[in-house]
């Protein structure tokens, strides 16, 4: 049977691979870590192989079961959904790479099989195209998550689960009531169908309102970001990163594809509400991290300031703005996941991660402290990094639209984010009055850290590439035109 | 802050998220009262398609034939849950105390009993409300029956045996979907001849899995063999 | 006002309650048991508007879908309760740090 490799179903081998690499680890234990390489490096090499499919054919729609929406459920890949699996395929394979050498044993065998399925759930969710089946990925998604970060066992790691996962069910069930409110609205789940039917009503304001406050909470927008912090730092490295890098960017894309394709008219309504929020959760994400004594939590910190510029997009409006908060989505990705892993190493290296105490790091893990400068770099937001990409179109589409005080918040949270970078940096570069034991930090972990970081570095540099295949399926023509 | 100032700002507290609440509840039930009388929504669409589903039940080929995928992951949450669980603890040691000899008699007669519903649940769920997910709650209970009346699986089974068995029900719906992928050239695109027979296949599997997986939720961790 | 309204409206207290008891509770089970009622609220809501059909039977996909909904529900409530058990056994107490009194 002849399949050419630009008709095979991609996008469904995307979502399968990985789920069926977590039931394998699950059968074998002792395998895991092979085993779970082995899918990551299937599962980039499927990303490929659809990125490939929808640059040379335009965005790809399968029905799931040959029936079709509204009756079946569709999967979507456009420019938006790919990039954002692209970005989930490289941080994967780095978080797998880094998991492999970080876990003992015995935490791996429980490790892999639900990486895998938080895998799974981030690549349907990123596919789907229909509201109920986001609502099923969500729920994969948000029960992986906990799971993963009660596996550091201690009180602050279970105390942290407990919380996020009481949130995160609030606010999927937020999320599902507003889903029953849209299908009886409309008689259908199907975001395409959807957009095609809506119109205005009480039934869709309570939806629409109601699917957003569940997907602000599992994004962590000021002032729903309580459980963030210590569900972020207390989980095990490999954990957080996937967790800061990974998970809050799944609610952030629902809201985005609910806010752009099903109901243009809430964004421009609520735009200037939702910038409000983030500009503070900018400013208070930057001064907490600032305040902090754990490399950990400072980064968590640094999480929820990063969030809050995303927000800022939707006063804008303009498909410069959208471009902008997703380039500095991806780019969060990749330096938030460098940034996580390097703390890590340096936990490793020296059983703590308090900043004052941070021995001559710089001296005696070069690797890991250029790996954390250069996230921060593109954290900050200086050249040539993806992040500086990504503030730049903020900023540009800030004062086309006039909307001055926006530039202000992006230059003052940028300040913030330099002040706490330098402070870690400047701490690693000084002798600590108690001197430690150091121990081995395997090189894998050092260079994924390293990687990713250059990673973000890059983006800035190869800029237009993956801005231009955000245009793939226009999913930006709705609302504000630029 | 005194015992007395914090008690009362948190009954303001209370006070006023409790009118927040009720403004919440009235906006919602005006959405709700706004939405039309009658309204069609899918049920004619399924209706048209019954015939090409391989089930008379409406509710079976929703399910299991048109929304097959959200069962999938569905099943891969059940299973997530499961392994979330079991990386918190071992469960429980039960102490081999002796149970009730009512308990025990009961289990006696009610357990094939309740088997012998799951297998009819799983059979009539093509054509009355039934199916897997029924079937395999009332296998669960069966199983947990069992477990009340200290009658645990014997250590043999509790390795890769039980493993395989809660893989099961995930593991035929990819593998028949899969299959189908390669056949007819759609993920889980049912031929409509071998529909019937596929979706039975697919529930009797998952029965089992969902069975077993919600009995051990029930135990609340890890089934260590040498426990 | 019919049968089906009684029931949606139903629903939409269920969620309100729910989520009262939610944000005002303590204690970990009890957050635990908000957030089963409001997912019965829910499931309440996305069934009896589902009987809206002009037919003598409802439509089927709500019903399906509160299925999916109630499996995610038990999964979700069994974890949580596992959880609460962890951390009760390594806290001492059944509550997040910042409800317990000094």
């Amino acid at each position: 049977m002849e399949v050419a490799v630009e008709n095979m179903p991609w996008g469904v081998m995307v979502i399968l691979l990985p789920l069926a690499g977590a039931l394998v680890c699950f059968l074998w234990p002792r395998r895991s870590v092979p085993l779970g390489l082995l899918g990551a490096l299937g599962v980039v090499a499927c990303v490929t192989g659809l990125c490939w499919q929808v640059v040379e054919q335009g965005a790809q729609r399968y029905t799931v079961g040959g029936w079709g929406a509204p009756l079946g459920i569709d999967l979507y890949a456009d420019g938006l959904s790919l990039l954002m699996l692209m970005m989930t395929a490289v941080v994967g394979l780095g978080i797998s790479i880094y998991s492999s050498g970080y876990f003992e044993h015995k935490t791996a065998v429980v490790f892999w099989p639900l990486w895998l399925f938080l895998w799974t759930a981030l690549n349907a969710l990123l596919l789907s195209a229909d509201i109920f089946n986001l609502y099923v990925t969500l729920e994969l998604l948000g029960l992986s998550a906990v799971a993963l970060v009660a596996l550091a066992g201690g009180a602050d790691a279970l105390t942290a689960a407990m919380r996020y996962l009481l949130v995160g069910l609030l606010g999927s069930l937020c999320y599902l009531l507003g889903v029953a409110l849209l299908y009886h609205s409309f008689g259908s789940v199907d975001i395409a169908i959807l957009a095609e039917r809506m119109e205005l009503s009480p039934a869709v304001w309570a939806a629409v309102g109601l699917m957003s406050a569940g997907l602000l909470l599992k994004t962590a927008l000021f002032p729903l970001h309580f459980w963030l912090p210590p569900a972020h730092a207390s989980a095990p490295v490999p954990v957080s990163a996937l967790l800061s890098a990974l998970v809050v960017m799944a609610s952030f894309y629902i809201l985005l594809r609910l806010w752009l394709e099903v109901f243009p008219p809430g964004a421009a309504a609520a735009g200037q509400l939702l910038g409000l929020l983030g500009a503070t959760a900018v400013l208070w994400g930057g001064i907490q991290a600032l305040r902090q004594t754990r490399l950990k939590l400072l980064i968590a910190y640094s999480t929820v300031a990063q969030m809050g510029y995303l927000f800022l997009a939707f006063p804008l409006g303009t498909s410069f703005a959208w471009k902008g908060a997703l380039y500095l989505l991806l780019s969060h990705a990749m330096a938030k996941a460098a940034m996580f892993m390097a703390a890590g190493n340096i936990l490793r290296f020296g059983g703590h991660d308090r900043i004052a105490d941070l021995d001559r790091v710089a001296q005696r893990l070069p690797l890991t402290l250029a790996a954390f400068s250069l996230a921060g770099i593109s954290i900050m937001g200086l050249p040539p990094s993806g992040g500086f990409i990504g503030k730049w179109m903020l900023l540009d589409a800030a004062f086309y639209r006039g909307q001055w005080w926006w530039a202000l918040i992006l230059i003052m949270g940028g300040l913030l984010t330099a002040a706490y970078v330098f402070k870690v940096v400047g701490y690693a570069f000084t002798q600590a009055e108690v001197t430690h034991e150091a121990s081995r930090v395997p090189a894998g972990m050092e260079w994924t850290a390293l990687v990713l970081a250059l990673a973000a570095v890059l983006l800035g540099l190869f800029a237009p590439w993956p801005l231009a295949l955000l245009d793939i399926g226009f999913p930006f023509s709705g609302g504000c035109a630029e | 802050m005194s015992v007395t100032d914090r008690s009362r700002l948190a009954l303001v507290f209370r006070r006023v998220l409790m009118l927040l609440l009720l403004g919440l509840a009235g906006g919602l039930a005006y959405a709700v009262l706004s939405l039309p009388d009658q309204a069609v929504g899918l049920s004619d669409r399924v209706r048209a398609n019954m015939e090409t589903s391989g089930v008379s039940n409406p509710v079976t080929a929703v399910l299991l034939n048109f929304r097959g995928y959200d069962t999938l992951l569905e099943m891969a949450v059940l299973l997530v849950a499961l392994l979330g669980v079991w990386s918190l603890g071992s469960a429980a040691v039960y102490r081999r105390s002796n149970p009730e000899p009512v308990l025990l008699s009961l289990v006696g007669v009610l357990v094939p009993m309740l088997l012998l519903m799951a297998g009819y649940l799983l059979w009539v769920g093509a054509d009355a409300p039934g199916g897997a997910f029924q079937a395999g709650s009332v296998l669960a209970a069966a199983g947990i029956l069992m477990l009340l009346a200290c009658k645990r699986p014997p250590v043999q089974l509790l390795g890769w045996s039980l493993r395989l068995v809660l893989v099961l029900g995930l593991g035929a719906f990819i593998a028949v979907g899969v299959s189908l992928l390669s056949a007819s050239g759609m993920f889980l695109q049912y031929p409509p001849g071998l529909a019937g027979a596929l979706i039975l296949f697919i529930e009797a599997a998952a029965t089992l899995s969902i069975g077993v997986t919600l009995a051990a939720l029930f135990l609340g961790g890890r089934l260590d063999p040498d426990a | 006002m019919n049968s089906i309204l009684l029931y949606a409206l139903a629903g939409v207290g269920l969620f309100t309650l729910g989520l009262y008891a939610l944000i005002v509770h303590a204690h970990l089970l009890r957050k635990i048991l908000a957030i089963n009622v409001m997912g019965s609220g829910v499931f309440l809501v996305l069934v009896s508007l589902g009987g809206r059909t002009p037919g003598a039977s409802p439509d089927p996909v709500p019903h399906a879908m509160v299925i999916t909904g109630i499996v995610v529900a038990v999964s979700a409530t069994a974890l949580a309760l596992a959880l609460m058990l962890r951390v009760q056994a390594k806290t001492g107490q059944t509550l997040l740090p910042e409800e317990r009194l000094e």
